[in-house]
């Protein structure tokens, strides 16, 4: 069988300038934070960000490593703004795909079933359509003749996601109460990359929660990456909550162009092992 | 009894819901919170309630349902047995609201959450809003992004379960009820004039038909004090 166990770093090096990547989690929720800090420590460069937005947007934004987001809302959940997304749009530095939610699904829905577009009603009478003239409608063949917004596939090259356990052939499951999208964000993909909180054996897996949880199977992904603590600072319950103190810290720090290379140097600067070490002592230094 | 200002708008915002029977009650926000689970404890007691997340709750929190955020956009929405309570940063006359943007929208003067779930729940289903601080700022002559879709745009799209309800603010409540579905008062609350609203508003504002927003009931007022905000969080929202 094989052994899909890479690093974090090797995952960071499939992806190239200009490419599509996808992110999996919604929000400030079960983010593949660690893959991001990989990618942030590469050259990589003009990406095509597709994400249910979060900080994984802001950092990557922050790094000057994004071109475009397709993307439906980027927030923190407890703090409403990213600042370094708003900083990005602001500046017009990035360029926007914005849909709505559901239409942002659809998209990936279509892509999954290798479709050229699912048919839907969001988007229709909002400025979606008007900032995306690249959009068209399609008219139902049937009676009712009802015309409805044609969602083009969101096609991604490479996709990164973080779930709770995964076996070393890439068999993940999530443990929390929600899947989010990233069995679709695999699907939509070329190549995709899961990292868990623990790499078990598949017979663990069933042991550690009902065969629902199974979200991913192995035919669905390229790599595997065990990455304890790897969605920090967003939630992957059950293992951890939201760093909701570190969360405020990179919101304090990214609001303040003078105190940003701090946080850079100190968390960003170096390999996965040293960013949990300073946010161990930014615990301890807090409490 | 001396009735504040925020549980008038809690009695509000529970009256959005009135009728509702057992759909998805989903209110953005503490306010809208409480008014779905004042409605849910008093006389719609059928309203399913989602906790934000992935779950259908009651009002003692007891999980009675799941609902993960695919389900919520591939089935709940689509389906239509939903009633959503946004915010909104900006709205106009015909209900258009905002919550992406502000100014352009290739090079935004203040980057917004994004359109988020806006355009899909007024296009599916019933859809109100809750702006605590009535303004001129936030009742424009037009918004700068159409996240919410207004009447005039949802005749133009063909939009047939389109429903945007009522707007309720600090200073009232408000709907599209009238032939050519601009926004008119329905009821202003105890203490606000007509010319106050006129104020706070960019673009004229029919308030002649306006009654006084009604107190809630006596068992309505003991439920807000001392079932669903005994620490009286409503008033950070809405000052006296």
């Amino acid at each position: 069988m094989t052994d899909k166990r890479m690093t974090a770093d090797e995952v960071a090096a499939e992806i190239s300038d200009g490419m599509t990547i996808g992110i999996g989690g919604w929000g400030s929720r079960r983010k593949p934070m660690a893959l991001v800090r990989a990618l942030l420590r590469t050259p990589v460069k003009d990406l095509t960000v597709v994400s249910y937005g979060g900080p994984d947007v802001g950092l990557l934004c922050a790094a000057g490593k994004v071109a475009r987001v397709v993307f439906g809302f980027v927030t923190l959940d407890s703090v409403p703004l990213d600042p370094w997304f708003g900083r990005a749009r602001e500046a017009g530095q990035i360029a926007v795909t914005e849909y709505d939610e559901g239409m942002f699904c659809a998209a990936l829905s279509a892509a999954a079933q290798r479709l050229p577009f699912l048919p839907t009603r969001a988007g229709l009478g909002s400025d979606v359509p008007r900032f995306s003239p690249e959009l068209r409608t399609v008219r139902s063949p049937y009676d009712d003749e009802e015309e409805l917004l044609a969602v083009p596939a969101l096609n991604v090259d490479v996709s990164l996601v973080h779930l709770n356990r995964v076996d070393s052939r890439g068999n993940a499951q999530y443990l929390g109460p929600d899947p989010y999208f990233d069995d679709l964000f695999c699907l939509a993909a070329k190549k995709s990359f899961v990292s868990a909180e623990k790499v078990v054996a598949t017979a663990d897996l069933t042991a550690a929660g009902p065969v629902q949880t199974l979200l991913l199977n192995r035919g669905m992904v390229d790599g595997v990456v065990e990455a304890p603590r790897g969605a920090h600072f967003t939630t992957a319950v059950p293992d951890y909550g939201r760093d909701e103190r570190f969360q405020r810290h990179y919101v304090a720090c990214a609001k303040d162009l003078d105190r940003w290379p701090g946080f850079v140097d100190r968390f960003l600067s170096g390999d996965e092992r040293t960013y949990l070490s300073e946010v161990d002592r930014f615990e301890l230094e807090a409490a | 009894m001396n009735v504040s200002r925020a549980e008038i708008v809690v009695g509000a915002l529970a009256e959005l819901f009135r009728g509702d029977g057992p759909i998805v009650a989903s209110p953005i926000g503490f306010l809208p919170t409480l008014g779905a689970r004042l409605a849910r404890l008093t006389f719609e007691p059928d309203l399913l309630l989602s906790d934000g997340e992935a779950y259908l709750v009651d009002v003692d929190g007891e999980i009675e349902g799941w609902q993960p955020y695919r389900k919520m956009l591939e089935v709940i929405v689509p389906h239509g047995r939903r009633h959503v309570v946004m915010g909104a940063s900006q709205i106009d006359r015909w209900g258009n609201q905002n919550i992406s943007a502000i100014g352009d929208h290739a090079r935004p003067a203040k980057q917004l959450l994004g359109v988020r779930g806006a355009p899909g729940n007024t296009a599916n289903h019933r859809t109100s809003y809750w702006i605590p601080r009535h303004s001129k700022r936030a009742f424009v002559d037009a918004v700068d992004v159409v996240s919410g879709v207004g009447y005039d745009n949802a005749a133009k799209a063909g939009l047939r379960f389109h429903d945007v309800y009522r707007v309720v603010t600090n200073l009232g409540v408000f709907d599209f009820a009238t032939p050519s579905h601009s926004m008119r008062a329905v009821s202003l609350h105890p203490g606000v004039t007509a010319e106050e609203v006129a104020a706070a508003t960019s673009f004229e504002l029919d308030c002649s038909g306006a009654s006084v927003t009604p107190e809630p009931t006596a068992e309505q007022l003991r439920l807000i004090r001392e079932v669903l905000d005994p620490k009286s969080l409503r008033d950070k929202e809405v000052p006296a």
